[in-house]
């Protein structure tokens, strides 16, 4: 695991902590449940400095949200400190939780108020005085497009809209650092596509963010950082770009491209590529050279490609380190 | 996007018992802003029974020559009876406008996340549900006593003697609400139902609503029994501080167990609380 400055952008590298964790540890005890005895997040290190996009990745009970639920004061550690914003989430939870805005993976909105008074009431929870309170309830529906939307019900609204609003409440009180768990886990293609946007123009705000994610995509679009999660443990911390680069150095490419050469050999003598891929990365021109090989000796034997990739994502990374076995 | 808000790190703020106070107001105008929401379905909720009960008791049962409210002395029952009213009013409010919403929110809905996450301690977030019960068993108990000290067709004997009345009203309402907590925050949301028949029940028909805990007096192990019902307490004590020539238990027994209640179901109901939402 590579934790070292190099590895962190520039500008955060200069910024201060906003969320530092050191054997960050988290057992279930309990007489029953399925978590009892588990282990769930197991001696985690962690530092994410301000203006940071910092993405948790890990197959389901990889300990992602036990570790958010530490950093936002709802799940108490067994052993290890956290701080957040430099205060200890264990001594002082009260001013931790004034610091943090949390998205759940759940819709979390108060079903008892309008739209706005989501936004409202939770500003006055932050102690902002009333005619604060509603300001900052105009602007954040303005701001996210649900003014046209202020006094419905929020059982009315649509997922999209209701992860926006509760984008738009986490943020209202302008905290130091965001958490976002799944931020869009059961959203439709274009709910996914507006709640990314605004998360952008947040980003670009400067707002440090925390984010769990199955979507790797997202994560590699989005984050500076990301963290490989599986059994409590961080498998691989670093940016989306150098994971990639790490695999791409490994087997698993070039041995896909070989086998795909050995098994159009087999079917048609008259390839004879000198190109074996080597063992270089997948930018290496030998590797994407083979690649072309095997289209073409397709193609020869009119053979119909329904896909031809080039490049590791980050799920490549993702599945060579937490295996491709079904967790639940 | 209208404006742009550069947003900083807050700076750290040494614990400040002004922000948990501002958060407390806070909780709590939201709980009174959904009883308003709630009016129309609260009011005819907490009238209904009471407003029954009164009809059939001293309206409809002397006059069909039914036995019940002692031998011929109505006037006596429906004084006996406004104490009770009151209490079960205070007591039912109370304690299902915290449960109810409580079972569902921790168990279904997960819509008590934002509340939890506000800047104090989750002490106070529950302490904050206690006292937004109380004030709605308050509110309860304020619309009731017309009801039952108007509606009777017979007598009625009432005086005040305000400061127990005061401090039988405030005990009511908050053992009510802490009772709430106590039980919101230890059951399912699918055995909510349970509650009329296992809890609402008990309490109303053990609670010395419609009889005086004194005339329990021929079936001793009852008197006794009944001894560990909180609603009992409340009803004495608004007959000690509202009727005229109803006989009820010492003053003193009635402080004394109300406060040991109030105490003994804020401490499990906050226990109760943070067992819930923190792992």
């Amino acid at each position: 695991m590579s934790t070292d400055s190099r590895t962190v952008p520039r500008a955060a590298r200069l910024a201060p902590e906003v969320i530092s964790t050191t054997g960050l540890t988290k057992v279930y005890p309990g007489t029953g449940g399925r978590r009892q005895g588990l282990k769930a997040v197991d001696g985690l290190d962690l530092s994410v400095r301000r203006g940071e996009i910092f993405g948790l990745l890990g197959p389901n009970g990889a300990g992602k949200t036990t570790t958010v639920g530490m950093l936002t004061t709802r799940v108490i550690p067994s052993s290890g400190v956290a701080e957040v914003n430099g205060v200890d989430v264990v001594a002082h939870p009260p001013q931790v939780k004034r610091c943090i805005g949390v998205v759940h993976q759940l819709n979390t909105l108060d079903r008892s108020l309008n739209a706005w008074e989501n936004l409202y009431f939770h500003g006055r929870y932050y102690g902002m005085p009333a005619k604060a309170a509603r300001q900052a309830a105009d602007e954040q529906l303005e701001r996210f497009r649900l003014s046209h939307r202020a006094r419905s019900e929020v059982r009315t609204l649509s997922g999209g809209m209701a992860r926006r609003l509760m984008v738009a409440r986490a943020v209202l009180h302008r905290p130091a650092v965001l958490f976002l768990d799944e931020p869009t886990a059961s959203l439709d293609p274009q709910s996914r596509l507006a709640l990314w946007d605004i998360l952008e123009e947040i980003r670009t705000e400067g707002q440090t963010i925390l984010l769990t994610t199955h979507y790797m995509e997202e994560a590699e679009a989005f984050c500076d950082r990301v963290a490989i999660m599986d059994h409590g443990r961080i498998l691989a911390l670093d940016t989306p770009a150098s994971l990639k680069r790490s695999v791409g150095n490994g087997k698993g490419t070039t041995s896909t491209v070989r086998a795909w050469l050995t098994r159009l050999r087999a079917e048609a003598r008259s390839v004879e590529p000198e190109l074996d891929g080597g063992d270089g990365p997948l930018d290496d021109p030998t590797v994407e050279a083979a690649l072309l090989e095997v289209v073409a000796a397709a193609d020869r034997l009119g053979l119909n490609l329904d896909d031809v990739r080039r490049g590791v994502t980050l799920e490549t990374v993702f599945f060579e380190l937490t295996g491709r076995d079904l967790r639940e | 996007m209208t404006t742009t808000v550069p947003i900083d790190a807050v700076p750290v703020e040494s614990p400040s018992p002004r922000a948990s106070w501002s958060a407390f107001r806070a909780l709590l105008l939201r709980d009174l802003t959904v009883l308003d929401k709630d009016l129309k379905e609260f009011l005819p909720n907490t009238l209904m029974q009471p407003a029954m009960l009164v009809f059939v008791f001293t309206y409809v049962f002397p006059r069909i020559g039914q036995g019940i409210g002692g031998s011929g002395n109505v006037g006596r029952f429906s004084t006996l009876l406004l104490g009770g009213l009151v209490a079960q009013s205070i007591a039912f409010q109370g304690l299902f406008r915290v449960a109810l919403p409580l079972a569902r929110e921790l168990d279904i809905t997960n819509e008590l996340e934002d509340r939890v996450l506000a800047p104090t301690h989750i002490s106070v977030i529950a302490f904050e549900k206690i006292v937004a019960g109380a004030l709605q068993g308050l509110f309860a108990g304020l619309i009731v006593f017309p009801v039952a000290a108007f509606l009777p067709s017979t007598p009625i004997y009432l005086r005040a003697h305000w400061s127990t009345l005061v401090i039988v009203t405030v005990l009511s309402c908050y053992a009510s609400a802490a009772l709430g907590l106590t039980i919101g925050t230890r059951i399912e949301a699918r055995l909510v139902p349970i509650l009329v028949g296992f809890v609402a029940l008990p309490l109303g028909f053990f609670g010395a609503i419609f009889y005086t805990w004194d005339a329990l007096t021929p079936i001793g192990w009852l008197k006794a029994a009944v001894l560990i019902n909180p609603m009992l307490y409340m009803s004495e004590g608004f007959r000690a501080a509202l009727s005229i020539g109803v006989v009820h238990m010492p003053l003193g027994a009635i402080i004394g167990a109300l406060t040991a209640f109030s105490v003994l179901f804020t401490v499990l109901g906050i226990r109760g609380f943070k067992k819930r939402v923190l792992s």
